[in-house]
Order: structure tokens, then sequence, then C-alpha cells
């Protein structure tokens, strides 16, 4: 009795399964950078509606491990914060593009009685971070913010504790202006800090700055806009004070010096607006796609996202490309064979 | 089975023989079980050690003494965590053990029959808090008190020792190991509370019958012929405070340094872990990591068996029967 009864549980649920299935879209699995998340999901969510038979399954389970899993061929493209380092692309079993998708800032937030702005150059920011400047009335900040009067108190400083690409991005910032930095600390997710206390993600640098008095940290332009955060003008490379939004890293996407494979930085670069510290995202796909179908559908996606998607951008606070970028990254995605 | 229990009535021999075939598989069965926790700590060791062995090689015993964390130049060392594991956790039982003898002995010696009840099912919620929730009231409400109110204090008064002297970010060593004792004084309470219930009614009549006051009672009869079972139950919280992850790394400010003072930043071996594990990006990095896991294990096998000998060198083994 009992064996039956278990035997047509069993089949009904068969009988599930495979019409589900069959009913199923085609799954195109990505994994990666946490970062973009938001503008990807609302991406995948928006493509749904102009190709029903495809549908997206999107882990941001960090830019290591989308690296890693694209790498082992596990999904059907990877997404990462930073390029990929020669090292780790010579690990590839196939040519991998680099699709760059959008951009972000890294800003930097304080806590410091009235919210004032606060006007910072990289060198400055490189001492700070490396603990040689310790109060918040060094003549350093001060010749920088000419009438701001500052307190004395203690200048502590607050990074990420978990690898991340606003780190890569900020150290990336660092290097690039100060030889000391790059020399002793170096640009990576994650670094040994020189000095500070970490914190793990957007949220704890941010809650940590909120809470001690004194603290200066950085965090995603996005993070600081949706919660309100007191954010420093930035010395580019021209001279000028830069306030971090979305048309000053479109600027710098634009100014930036950008090689054939688009493994790029874009720090400091020589625009006159340029928020110089900023960073694109990338998606990383093979350039010959194994399966067919699945390979036409995302090359679908890829030209539609490069093109419609990234007039959503903004509002997600990310920087689109330039058109000129635009147009670059549109020919390379057509280079992808299925 | 059911074709066995069909068959009882019709014979006793079989019955009998099928009882001890029963029980032939009963021990079996249960020696697989015990046998299985071996087995498991064993595969964990193993996997733990199959994923560092990158780490191993390159390290070596290095490993264990080099301050250097440094992902940049991938040079790392364990001993920095090393350091916070050990220190937070020492915190935590100097404060949680006292406070939950004295909450046992209250529970079981002095308090009425209704406060018993209402009391023990606070402390079994405290247990149920989740951690995250631990440690996100210890960023908003204990690491602000303990920054403005309760460090500067330490500082004036007990400013003389390092231990209480340098700069007060309120996130620090310290707050991690308070909120380690706050999350291990639900274990170590309730098992001080069995040891103290088991203690025989008579050991009491007979300190009650010689004149003893209630506190002699309690310290002579109660305490004493506790001793061994209540180390064990502060053993017990130990091994939970090395372990302890997301609410500590929420507070101890996860900072690889070894500071004698206790209001500086810390870093402990599980919070590097949770912190750094999911995006380490290069192979060495992420054997390295394993191997703090590796350490972790090492330290708290150390520890417990460490905490086995103290038992028996200092609890004796007349403890258990002081007739």
């Amino acid at each position: 009795m009992k064996k039956k009864l278990v035997t047509l549980v069993l089949a009904g649920i068969c009988v599930l399964l495979t019409q589900s299935s069959a009913r199923a879209q085609m799954l195109i699995n990505g994994a990666g950078a946490t970062f973009p998340y938001p503008i990807y999901s609302k991406w995948f969510d928006d493509y749904v509606k102009i190709d029903p038979s495809v549908r997206f399954n999107y882990q941001s389970i960090g830019s290591g491990g989308g690296q890693k899993q694209i790498l082992a061929q596990t999904v059907d493209f990877g997404a990462s914060d930073g390029p990929m380092s020669d090292e780790n692309l010579a690990k590839a079993p196939a040519k991998l593009l680099h699709i760059p998708t959008v951009a972000g800032a890294v800003v930097v937030t304080y806590n410091l009685p009235g919210a004032p702005t606060l006007k910072l150059d990289g060198p400055t920011i490189a001492d700070i971070y490396q603990g040689k400047i310790t109060a918040w009335n060094d003549r350093r900040i001060a010749s920088l913010n000419p009438g701001l009067k500052l307190p004395s108190s203690d200048l502590v400083v607050v990074h990420r504790s978990d690898p991340s690409g606003t780190s890569y991005i900020f150290t990336d910032y660092l290097s690039s202006i100060s030889k000391d930095w790059e020399t002793h600390v170096g640009r990576n997710t994650s670094v040994k800090w020189p000095a500070g206390l970490g914190n793990k993600g957007n949220e704890g640098v941010a809650g940590q700055v909120k809470q001690l008095p004194g603290t200066i940290g950085y965090v995603e332009l996005a993070y600081a806009h949706q919660n309100k955060l007191p954010v420093a003008e930035i010395k580019n490379a021209t001279g000028a004070f830069v306030v971090p939004s979305v048309e000053s890293v479109t600027e710098a996407l634009a100014t930036a010096k950008i090689p054939d494979d688009f493994r790029f930085s874009m720090v400091n670069p020589p625009g006159e607006k340029a928020y110089p510290i900023s960073g694109a995202t990338w998606l990383l796909v093979y350039e010959q796609q194994k399966d067919a179908t699945k390979g036409k559908k995302l090359v679908e996606f890829l030209e539609w996202a490069l093109s419609k998607g990234e007039a959503m951008a903004a509002t997600l606070d990310y920087a689109p490309l330039p058109p000129a970028l635009e147009a670059k990254v549109l020919e390379r995605v057509k280079t992808i064979k299925y | 089975m059911t074709t066995a229990v069909g068959n009882m009535p019709a014979s006793k021999a079989r019955v009998f023989s099928h009882g001890v075939a029963g029980d032939r598989l009963f021990k079996w069965l249960t020696l697989a079980m015990g046998l299985s926790v071996f087995l498991l700590i064993g595969l964990v060791g193993f996997e733990l050690a199959h994923g560092s062995a990158l780490a191993l090689k390159k390290f070596g015993w290095r490993f264990l003494i080099s301050s250097d964390w440094d992902p940049v130049n991938e040079q790392f060392g364990a001993l920095p965590f090393i350091f916070g594991t050990l220190v937070s956790s020492a915190i935590a039982l100097l404060i949680a053990v006292p406070l939950s003898i004295a909450t046992a002995v209250f529970l079981t010696e002095i308090a009425p029959y209704w406060i018993r009840q209402v009391l023990t099912m606070f402390i079994e919620l405290l247990a149920a808090v989740p951690s995250v929730i631990l440690g996100l009231w210890g960023i908003f409400v204990m690491v602000p008190w303990l920054r403005e109110d309760l460090f500067p204090v330490l500082r004036r008064t007990l400013g003389s020792l390092p231990l209480f002297t340098g700069p007060i970010y309120g996130v620090s060593i310290l707050a991690g190991g308070i909120i380690i004792a706050i999350m291990i004084l639900p274990i170590i309470t309730s098992i001080s509370r069995e040891i103290l219930r088991s203690v025989p009614g008579l050991q009491r009549e007979a300190a009650y019958a010689l004149g003893a006051t209630r506190w002699e009672v309690t310290r002579i009869a109660v305490l004493s012929y506790a001793k061994k079972g209540l180390f064990g139950a502060a053993i017990l919280g130990l091994g939970r405070a090395l372990g302890e992850t997301m609410a500590v790394t929420m507070v101890v400010g996860n900072r690889p340094e070894i500071v004698a003072s206790l209001f500086a930043p810390g870093y402990t071996l599980a919070s590097v872990v949770a912190n750094e594990f999911s995006e380490a990006a290069t192979d060495i990095y992420l054997s390295s990591l394993f191997e703090i896991g590796l350490v972790l294990l090492g330290v708290t096998v150390v520890v417990n068996a460490l905490a086995q000998v103290m038992l028996k060198a200092f609890a004796g083994p007349t403890a258990q029967s002081p007739h």
C-alpha cells in the first residue's frame, strides 16, 4: 500500500518537474561583483520583457569569485570590479573578453561637527591613510580648506576589512598619486593598511564613520548618495576640486586612457571636470561561446545592455559609458563567436 | 520488522535470539555514531590541511610567528589573530564565569521557585538572540557607551596599567571580549545550574546541621563539591568563545596588530576568515585563510587539552566523591 502511494507521489513529482522544465526559458548563469548588482538585476528584469525566452541568474558572490567561476567555466559570464591580472588571465582556457559596463566612484566621507564640505587632494589622503596625519587641524588639511575651522581632535581612519572593488579603486588611486603608497602599501582589493579601523562592507564603514566623531572613511558614491553622507571634493589632475557625481565620473571615463583589451584603470585622468577616484566594472565573456543558442542570446543581451541599458545607469548612481567608448565596446561584443 | 513482531508469540527462543541480535545491532549502531564524531573532526582537519597545503609549504612554521598580513606582497602570518582570539576569549571568560556561576547559585540555592522559572527563561532567550543582532546592538548601543562612559573611567582609574592606555575608539579587543562574554553567559549559566542542582541535598543538610550560614553552605557544601563540573562548564564556554565570529567581527576593530592596550582594535582568527574568505582572489591568499582555519582548530584543541590537564591537576580525582 505505502509503496504504491510513494511511487504515485514520485511519479507525480516527475511529471510536474518535466512539465515545468518544458515551459522554462533558457537560463544564462553569471556570477561575480557585488558593486554593479543593482543595475545588473534591473537589466535582467527589464530584459525579460524584451526577450521572454531567456532568463538570467546572477549570483553576486564578489569579484574574486566571479573571476574564479568564469575561469572554471561553471558560469556563462563572470563579473569583476577590477580587470583580471595577467596571471589570472593566463589561466583562462580560451580568450576571455573584458566588457566594461558602467563606472562608479569612491567618495571620501567623514564625521566632523557641522558636516562642512571638505576639500582634499591625493597626497593628503595618502598621508592620512598612512597614519602620518593624525589631527584634523594639520596644516596640510588646513591649507586645502582656507576659511574652514577644523577641530584639533584626533583623525581616525576607517577602511574596509573585507576585500572589495571599492578598496581596489581607492588604493589604485593612492598608488597612482603617491610613490610612497605604491611601494609600501600597493593596490589591491585588500591591502596591509598602515593605520585605522576595519569594517565590513560599505554599510560597516559608513556606520563606523557616523558613530565615531573625527573619523574619515571611503564608500561607494551610490551608497553615500542614498544615505546622504558628507563627501569631500577631490583635487584632480588638472588642479580643480571636483564633486563626485555621475557626470564627473563619466567625464573621467571619457578622458581616461583606455587600452585595446579594455583592461584599464581610470584613476586620476587628465579631464578638467573628471573626478579622480573612480573605476569601471566589467563582464567577463569568452570570445568563443560553447553553446551556440546561449551565445547568441548573450550577445543580444549585451548589445541591448550597452545601448538601452546604459540609459538606466544614472538613476541608480552609476556612470554610463561615454558614447565613444560605448561604440568601441559594442564593436567588440560583435566579435563574440557562437 | 513486521514479520519479526508477528512471530513473537510463536517461539520464545526466536524472540530471545532476535533480542540478542537487536542488542548487537544497537551496540554497533551507537558505536558507529560515536565513531562518526571522530570521523567528522578528522575530515574537517583533513580538508583544512588540504586547503592550506600551499600556505603550509610556502610559510612553514613561520606562519604561526609572523605578524605580517599583506595580500599585496602575499605575505601571511597568523600571530596577531591568535593573540586576538586568545585575549578576547580570556576577557570573555573573566567576565562570564563569575557572573554565570553567581547566577546559577542564585537560581539553585536562593531564588524562590517562580523567579527561577522566569529567570531561566530569560537566560535561555539570551542564548537564542542571533549573533548578528547582538553585533548590531554592539555597534549602536554598547560601543558608544563604552567609548563615552566606561572606557574613559577605566583610563582615569586604571590608566597606570598598560592595559588601559592609548586612544579610545570604542571598537576594541575589550569590546570584542565583552560581546563574547554576553554570548557565552547562557551556556555556562545553564550548565552550572544543572551541576549545582545535582549536588545531593544531604550535602547541604549536613552543613546546616553543623551550624553553617547560607554562604558557608554554598561555599563549602555546594561549590567545592561541584567545582570540577563548574570548571567543565567554563571550558565549554571557552570552546564557544574561541569560535565566535559575527558579533565579534562587528565590534573588534579588525586590525591585525599586537598591542598591550585593551582599548586598541584587534582581530580574531574567526573574524579574518569571515571577512576575507569570499573575496580572496589569489591562491596563496585563499590557502592562508584555510590555514587560519586550521590554526583555529589547533588552538581550540590545545586550549581544551590544557584545560583537561588543569582540571586533573587542580580538582583531583576525589572531587566527584568528597566523602
